[in-house]
Parts: C-alpha cells; structure tokens; sequence
C-alpha cells in the first residue's frame, strides 16, 4: 500500500491518523504541504524518525523546493520528483490518499 | 493634508496557513499591498504554519507557481515593517529568525494576543 498525505502535520491530524494504519512495509509519500513532515528538528520529527523503523517514507521534491525545506531533511526520507511519484503508485497494489 | 485622507486605522494581517497548499497566503498579500497603497497603518502577524510563508530558499520552478516569498521584502517600500512572528511556532517547525527572508520580530503567544487587541481592524487568513 502506498499512503499519500499531502496536509502539514503541524495543522492537521492526518500524518497522524495515517500513519496508525500503515504496516510493515508500507510506503509514505509526503507531498504538497505533507513535506513539512520531512523536516529535521521540529516538533513532528521523532514521530517521522519512529516511523522509518517500520516504512519508507517518501517526499516530493519540488514540493519541498518550493517551500525552501530542500536542505533540512530527516535522514532515510528519500525524495522524487514527479517520475519518482508515478513509479511509487505504479509499484503498489494500491494507493490511499490522505486527503 | 493627512484629514483630506480620511481616518487612518491600524490594520493586521495574521497569516496562518503554509505559502503554496492553498490561496490564502498569496490572497493575504495581496490584499496587505492594497491596505498599504490606501495609506493605512498595516503590520503583519505570522502564527502557526504561517511562519512557513517567510522561510528562505523557496524555489517554485517545479510547481509552475509564483515564488512570492521575496515581495516580503518589497514592504518596507510601502512603509510596512512591522512583521511579528510567533516564537513557539517558529521554534516547533525548526527554524529561527535567520532562517527567514525579512528581519522580523519575534514574539510570544501572549504578546501576540496584545500585539492583536491593539489594532482597529484585523484580517485573519
């Protein structure tokens, strides 16, 4: 399963919900404001940290380009562009978008 | 001269929300440009993922949209230098006044909350 969150963890509670349901194994892509997950030394980044034991985790980066978070991200979040994102959903069975 | 103008009031702008997810932080400034054109005492709050609209380094190039980030640095222009940015919530995203594209001045929620009370009109987005 590939779990797409595209809403700033600091606003909303679905990083959050979404990560209670993703299993071993499963695949994060953070996109739009989720990128800001991505972020070393904020308030959420133990919480992305635990959550890489257990998933991948994935951030768009132009997204995080634009918002100027290119260069402060965690450890083990691997980014991709556009390309990237469309092998993502076309590797998993299927895709749940966190809206 | 100044009466001819009419009744100067003190406009806030409070911006909550991150600069490319949705409208309201292009529309804020927007709408802050045409408060300062009419001659109005503006200053400008950033709270929560509002302080995300000033971080330096934004490059839009793959998204196809505007970068508005350096017309915060346009302001002064129009005689807006007041920029108050809460503290906790720059704090909780990682970032510090250096890390944003215009001098501000940092403050806490509770200074905020008096920053607030001492304007006549308040725009919140």
């Amino acid at each position: 399963m590939l779990h797409i969150v595209n809403k700033s963890p600091f606003d909303h509670k679905t990083l959050e919900t979404c990560l209670r349901f993703t299993r071993q194994g499963a695949a994060v892509l953070l996109i739009e404001d989720g990128v800001y997950a991505a972020g070393t030394g904020t308030a959420v980044t133990k919480v992305v940290e635990e959550a890489l034991k257990n998933v991948s985790i994935y951030a768009l980066e132009p997204d995080l380009a634009a918002r100027g978070m290119q260069n402060r991200v965690i450890a083990g979040v691997r980014l991709v562009d556009y390309g990237g994102f469309v092998d993502l959903v076309a590797e998993h069975n299927a895709v749940q978008s966190w809206l | 001269m100044e009466e001819a103008h009419g009744v100067i009031k003190k406009f806030l702008y409070v911006n909550r929300k991150a600069p490319y997810g949705s409208i309201y932080a292009l529309e804020s400034l927007e709408v802050v440009l045409i408060g300062a054109a009419f001659e109005q005492e503006v200053s400008l709050a950033f709270v929560g993922d509002g302080v995300y609209q000033l971080a330096k380094g934004q490059d839009t190039k793959g998204l196809a949209m505007k970068n508005f980030s350096p017309t915060f640095r346009a302001l002064e222009d129009y005689d807006v230098t007041r920029l108050y940015v809460e503290e906790e919530a720059l704090q909780a995203r990682g970032l510090t006044a250096a890390d944003l594209v215009v001098p501000v001045e940092l403050v806490s929620a509770p200074r905020m909350a008096e920053i607030m009370e001492g304007h006549d009109v308040i725009l919140s987005f």
